[in-house]
């Protein structure tokens, strides 16, 4: 496999829950408005909230920040946030899919379901992203990222609000990166090949 | 030899080839039972399959095709698997406030109304209905159509029977959505079962129906067909919708999911969405 800098992504997939709106704030916030590939998030959000969390982000990231619609294409430089009360999948199209299947690990949206579709959609074209969060959820889909060839980052534990996300997935994997909330918008802008944009909120 | 394997045949992914024993699968089924799943979006079937797959004993879809094509049980225990569907009562509690303030309403200029509830799972949504209705003084003024794929779903559908940890959330839902009773009054409480008033099921039909294969029904003032295309391809979704339309009397009223839209469709001209972000649409009266 070539290094990691001279590999072509596709997508990126984040898994956050407990601390989330703060660390999507701060990585969102300092990506640049061009980031060239999709950024598709599951955040553990209560099953009756509507799109706040979306608008919230938009109006302060100059990347396009959005709750995903069903059958959506996905397009560059925009983040897609998995609804509420929603798994979101995406196909290997490139279209984005919602379901009402059960609660997977107590969560839907759950980090498992997206991340498992997205590493068949994928493949090796695929960044997986496990951040701050109470429970497990995210691991297992971790390791299928890897297990597909995609590029694994976790969040350092002793970096995050909540460690038990990461050290879940720390417990099955060891990843290309471990890097802090503070490091990783350079991390993505040197994977994608884009500048990075010092955040100035 | 090898390098020619390597780059004609055999170079399919892991992920390829369970694509494609799902295709295989599928068309078998559609031949054999009828069952029509050809159109259903990729990724939430995939995960459905692989899941009913880890539960089995066969190792790959291609050994279980032998047996889910000649053993008409085995398909049932596939189908379950395929088309399981959560509810709750009242979900969503905001669009049934809708429906209580804006759609039923105009239900009440009419006689008699017909509501189909297409796509019903074990019934959640059909109750909350017969619930809404009662409360608004419609009683003896309607008939509720409720169907589902599944018969087994269907079966449970009748019984009206939950489990008495979901109650909590459904009366959450309830008053949520405006609820004008104590919820208490609709279900009563057995072990850890609540089941549901029986008088409550007059005048609603709980019935077997194929959206992607049956006919359609006459005439409803209602339809709900709510996170049930979700799970359709863009062509599947357009076959489907154009059999609720046919089936929706000119003003009538057409409900989808929270994150569904007509946006699109062949047929969002014949529809307006009552007000933004509610998905209740209604027809208009000009639209053949």
């Amino acid at each position: 496999m070539a290094a990691p800098e001279n590999r072509i992504f596709k997508a990126v997939v984040i898994g956050v829950s407990t601390g989330g709106v703060m660390a999507l704030k701060q990585i969102l916030t300092a990506l640049p408005a061009d980031f060239p590939i999709p950024i598709l998030v599951v955040t553990h959000i209560t099953p009756t909230a509507d799109d706040g969390l979306a608008q919230l982000l938009n109006s302060q990231c100059s990347i396009r920040v959005k709750e995903a619609d069903e059958e959506e294409l996905l397009a560059p430089a925009t983040v897609y946030l998995a609804p509420a009360n929603y798994h979101l999948l995406v196909e290997r199209r490139g279209i984005l899919v919602l379901s009402v299947d059960p609660p997977v690990n107590f969560a839907r949206p759950s980090v498992d379901v997206l991340f498992e579709s997205a590493a068949e959609a994928f493949g090796h074209s695929l960044i997986g992203i496990i951040l701050t969060g109470a429970g497990h959820d995210g691991s297992r889909g971790l390791l299928q990222i890897r297990q597909a060839g995609g590029l694994v980052i976790v969040q350092d534990p002793a970096d995050a609000e909540m460690d038990s996300m990461p050290r879940k997935a720390l417990e099955l994997l060891v990843p290309d990166y471990l890097v802090s909330l503070a490091e990783l918008p350079a991390l993505l802008c040197r994977l994608t090949h884009t500048t990075h944009q010092v955040n100035v909120i | 030899m090898r390098e020619y394997w390597k780059n004609g045949w055999g170079t399919m992914t892991a992920s390829e080839l369970i694509d494609l024993e799902i295709k295989l699968l599928m068309e078998g089924i559609f031949q054999v039972y009828g069952y029509d799943f050809r159109e259903y979006a990729e990724a939430s079937l995939r995960r459905r399959m692989t899941q009913w797959l880890s539960g089995s004993s066969f190792a790959t879809l291609s050994e279980a095709q032998s047996r889910l094509l000649r053993e008409p049980a085995l398909f049932e225990n596939l189908l379950r698997g395929i088309t399981v569907n959560v509810s709750e009562m009242f979900r969503d509690p905001s669009f049934f406030k809708v429906l209580r303030e804006r759609v039923i309403p105009h239900l009440k200029t009419y006689p008699f109304v017909r509501i189909w509830h297409a796509g019903c799972s074990t019934g959640e949504e059909a109750y909350s209905m017969a619930i809404l209705l009662r409360e608004e003084g419609m009683q003896g003024r309607y008939r509720i159509y409720a169907t589902d794929i599944d018969a087994e779903v269907i079966r449970r559908a009748q019984e009206g029977i939950y489990p008495l940890q979901e109650l909590q959330r459904f009366t959450r839902n309830y008053q949520q959505a405006g609820g004008k009773a104590s919820f208490a009054d609709y279900y009563t409480a057995r072990y850890n079962r609540a089941i549901i008033d029986p008088s409550l099921r007059e005048n609603l039909v709980f019935a077997t129906h194929n959206l992607a294969v049956d006919a359609d029904f006459g005439e409803m003032h209602l339809i709900l067909c709510r996170n049930v295309m979700i799970y359709f391809n863009p062509s599947l979704k357009e076959k489907v919708l154009n059999l609720l339309h046919s089936s929706l009397t000119p003003g009538g009223f057409l409900c989808l999911g929270a994150k569904e839209s007509l946006n699109y469709r062949q047929l969002a001209s014949c529809y307006n969405e009552i007000s933004p972000r509610t998905q209740v649409y209604r027809r208009s009266y000009g639209c053949p």
